[in-house]
C-alpha cells in the first residue's frame, strides 16, 4: 500500500467578482486595459473562467478571446489568445506579458481595427478568493481517490488548476504530492498530462480518478 | 415587527441528486464559520417580484445550512410605493422630474423603519434602492452592511442616483447583475447573478401529460416548432419585435409563436401593450398570445419545456431569470445582448445573442436548421445554469460574501 507521513490536505475555494473600474470598447482600450489591471483580473479572465465555464470543451479558452471573438469580431486575434494555455505559465505577470504582446502586435499590424468599437464593452473584472480547508485528508492513495471522487467543482479545479501558481511550478497539488508525497512519479506525470481545456472538470477528474486505479490495481 | 416567516423547509439533500454531494459538502463548509453568528436581509415587499422569490427560496436554505439568517419587510404608505417606482423607472432611464417633496417621504420611511427595524445583525443585506437610506441606522458595533442593487443603473437619472449615492457610499459593499450596471463608487462592487430554484415549480421536472393537456389548453400544436418568449407585456420586452422576427422566419419554416405572460390584468401600461400585440398578431392563428395570471409557475414551466427554442428578445433587461429557466431545460435560447443576458448567454456556446429584429430571425432559423447545434447549446445552457445561476450558488456567493467582508475587517 502507498502511504506517507505527509498526508494530502483538501481545500475548497470560494470566489466573489469584484467588478473594476477599466472596461474597453475598442482593442487599443483592451490592450490598455491588459496593460493597467491587476493580476487578479488576469487570474479572473484566464485561470477562473476554466473554472465557471469548464463545460465548455470546445473553442472556449478564455474571457479575453471570447471577446475578441463575439465582441470585437475579430477571430484571428481571438484563436491567438485562445492558444495562450494557461498551465504554461508560473507566474500572472508572465502571462500577462504574453497576452500583451499578442494583442499589442495585431494593433500595430491592423492600426484601423485598433479604433473600431465593439458589439459590447469588456469589463475587467477580479477574483476574490476565500479557501477553506474541506475536513478531508489522505495519507494512502486510497484516501487520496475517495478524496478526489468527493471533491466540489471548485476544490478539484483549486487542487488541478490554480495551484501551479502558487507552486510555481509546471504541476498541480494532486501530481505535486503523488511524486513528493508517494513517489509516484509516474503517475503524477499522467495526472498532470490530462488536457483540461478539452475536458470539463468532471471529466478531468474521472480521468483521474481512472489514473490511480490502474496504478492501485498495478500496486 | 415585519419579520417574513418561511413555511417550507427544503432539505438540502433534496439538491444532491441534482448537484453531487461534494457541492453539498461545501456549501457546508462554507458555513460552518458562519454558525451563530447573524444575518439580515431587507427588501421591500414579501410577494411579488423577483428579490421576495429569491428569498423566499434562499432563506430555507440557509436554514438548512444552520445560518441564523433573517428576513425583514419595510413597511410604507402609498405614498412611498408613489415615489419609489418613480425612483426605479427614474434609475431605468425614463423622465422623471425631481421634487423635493418625494426625497422627503423617502427619507421619513426610511426613518420609521429605522426605529421599528432591528438593524443589529453581523451582516445587514440591503436590498434595492427601497431601503437604501437605512445605513443612517448603523450601530456602532463594527457588523458588515452590503447594498444589493437588483436593477439596471447603467443610465440613471442623475438627480435620483445623486440622491442614493449619498447613502450607497456608505456601505461597505454593493453587488450589482452586470458590471454594466456598476457605478463610481468609493467601495468594493460585486457581481451577484439573481438564481432560480432547481427544485421549484417553475423549474422542476414534470410529466409529459402534464405539458400536452397545456399545450392542448391553449390550443397549440405539439407536432410543429414553438417559438416561445414568456415575458410581461411590457414594451421593454419588445413582444413586437418578436412578432416581427416570428414573420420572417415563418417564410422559411411552418412555425409557432407563443407569447405568454401576465402584467396585463393589473397594469394599465400592460394593458395597452397587450393591445398592441393584438393588433401586431391580427389574428394569425399560429400566433398564441396567452395571459397568464401573476403566479403561473407550472404553466410557464410547461411552456417552456414544450419549446422548440426560447426568445428573449428585450430592449432593456435587470438579469432576465426566464433567460436561465429556459437554459435549466436545455432549451436553445435567442436572445438580445442586454442587461444581465450576455452573462447568460455566451454567444455560440450557450445560446445565440442578437441586436435586432433581423439578427434575432436569422439565429432562430439557424438553430431551426441545425437542430444538432441547437441540442449542444442547450446542453451547455444548462450546465451554466448548474454552475452558476442556482440558488445554491447564490448562497455560496452569499456566504463567500460574508467571508471575505469578516476577513478585511
Amino acid at each position: 500500500m502507498y502511504t506517507t507521513e505527509t498526508p494530502f490536505e483538501f481545500f475548497t475555494v470560494s470566489y466573489l467578482t469584484r467588478i473594476g473600474n477599466q472596461s474597453a470598447s475598442t482593442l487599443a482600450e483592451f490592450l490598455k486595459g491588459l496593460q493597467q489591471c491587476s493580476d487578479a483580473s488576469i487570474f479572473h479572465h484566464t485561470f477562473q473562467t476554466l473554472s465557471s465555464h469548464h463545460f465548455l470543451t470546445e473553442g472556449f479558452s478564455n474571457d479575453f478571446a471570447q471577446w475578441a471573438h463575439a465582441d470585437a469580431s475579430r477571430e484571428d486575434l481571438a484563436e491567438q489568445l485562445a492558444a495562450l494555455d494557461v498551465r504554461d505559465y508560473l507566474s500572472i505577470a508572465a502571462l500577462r506579458g504574453d497576452l500583451c504582446r499578442v494583442v499589442g502586435d495585431y494593433c500595430n499590424e491592423h492600426r484601423d481595427f485598433a479604433e473600431q468599437t465593439a458589439l459590447e464593452r469588456f469589463y475587467f473584472c477580479e477574483s476574490v478568493e476565500v479557501t477553506l480547508p474541506f475536513g478531508l485528508t489522505a495519507r494512502t492513495l486510497e484516501e487520496f481517490r475517495d478524496g478526489i471522487a468527493h471533491l466540489s467543482h471548485a476544490s478539484f479545479y483549486f487542487h488541478f488548476l490554480s495551484s501551479r501558481l502558487r507552486l510555481q511550478l509546471q504541476t498541480n497539488d494532486f501530481s505535486h504530492w503523488l511524486a513528493d508525497g508517494l513517489g509516484l512519479g509516474t503517475l503524477a506525470d499522467s495526472v498532470n498530462h490530462i488536457d483540461i481545456y478539452t475536458n470539463t472538470l468532471d471529466s478531468a477528474r474521472a480521468k483521474v480518478l481512472r489514473l490511480i486505479d490502474r496504478e492501485r490495481r498495478k500496486g | 415587527m415585519s419579520e417574513v416567516a418561511i413555511a417550507s423547509r427544503i432539505p438540502l439533500d433534496d439538491y444532491a441528486a441534482l448537484l453531487g454531494e461534494g457541492e453539498i459538502d461545501e456549501l457546508r463548509v462554507l458555513a460552518k464559520p458562519l454558525r451563530g453568528r447573524s444575518i439580515e436581509m431587507i427588501n421591500s415587499t414579501a410577494v411579488g417580484g423577483g428579490v421576495a422569490e429569491i428569498l423566499n427560496r434562499l432563506l430555507p436554505l440557509a436554514e438548512e445550512l444552520e445560518l441564523n439568517m433573517r428576513w425583514d419587510v419595510m413597511t410604507g404608505g402609498d405614498d412611498f410605493y408613489g415615489v419609489t417606482k418613480a425612483f426605479h423607472n427614474a434609475l431605468h432611464g425614463a423622465p422623471y422630474h425631481a421634487d423635493p417633496k418625494d426625497f422627503e417621504i423617502f427619507l421619513a420611511c426610511n426613518e420609521r423603519n429605522r426605529a421599528r427595524l432591528p438593524l443589529d445583525a453581523e451582516f445587514m443585506i440591503i436590498h434595492d434602492p427601497q431601503p437604501a437610506a437605512l445605513i443612517e441606522g448603523r450601530q456602532k458595533n463594527g457588523n458588515h452592511w452590503a447594498w444589493r442593487c437588483h436593477i439596471d443603473l447603467s443610465h440613471p437619472n442623475r438627480a435620483v442616483w445623486d440622491f442614493l449615492d449619498k447613502f450607497v457610499a456608505r456601505y461597505d459593499a454593493a453587488m450589482f447583475s452586470s458590471p454594466e450596471f456598476s457605478r463610481s463608487l468609493p467601495i468594493p462592487q460585486y457581481l451577484f447573478y439573481p438564481a432560480i430554484d432547481p427544485l421549484s415549480e417553475k423549474n422542476r421536472e414534470l410529466e409529459s401529460g402534464f405539458v400536452a393537456r397545456t399545450l392542448a389548453q391553449y390550443q397549440i400544436d405539439p407536432l410543429r416548432p414553438i417559438l416561445t418568449q414568456i415575458s410581461r407585456f411590457d414594451r421593454l420586452k419588445d413582444p413586437v419585435g418578436v412578432i416581427r422576427a416570428y414573420r420572417i422566419v415563418k417564410r422559411y419554416f411552418d412555425c409557432q409563436l407563443v407569447l405568454a405572460g401576465g402584467g396585463a390584468s393589473d397594469d394599465p401600461e400592460g394593458a395597452v401593450v397587450l393591445k398592441e400585440v393584438l393588433v401586431e398578431a391580427n389574428g394569425e392563428a399560429d400566433i398564441h398570445i396567452i395571459e397568464l395570471p401573476a403566479w403561473a409557475p407550472l404553466e410557464v414551466n410547461a411552456l417552456q419545456r414544450a419549446s422548440t427554442i426560447v426568445i428573449q428578445k428585450s430592449l432593456r433587461e435587470g438579469f432576465g431569470l426566464t433567460v436561465s429557466e429556459a437554459l435549466w431545460k436545455k432549451k436553445p435560447v435567442v436572445a438580445s445582448a442586454v442587461g444581465g443576458i450576455p452573462v447568460q448567454i455566451i454567444h455560440k456556446h450557450t445560446g445565440l445573442l442578437a441586436h435586432s429584429v433581423e439578427g434575432a430571425a436569422y439565429q432562430i432559423r439557424f438553430l431551426l436548421s441545425h437542430p444538432e447545434i441547437a441540442a449542444k447549446l442547450g446542453e451547455n445552457g444548462h450546465e451554466h445554469v448548474k454552475e452558476n445561476f442556482l440558488i445554491t450558488q447564490k448562497l455560496k456567493r452569499y456566504m463567500t460574501l460574508f467571508l471575505a467582508m469578516a476577513r478585511a475587517k
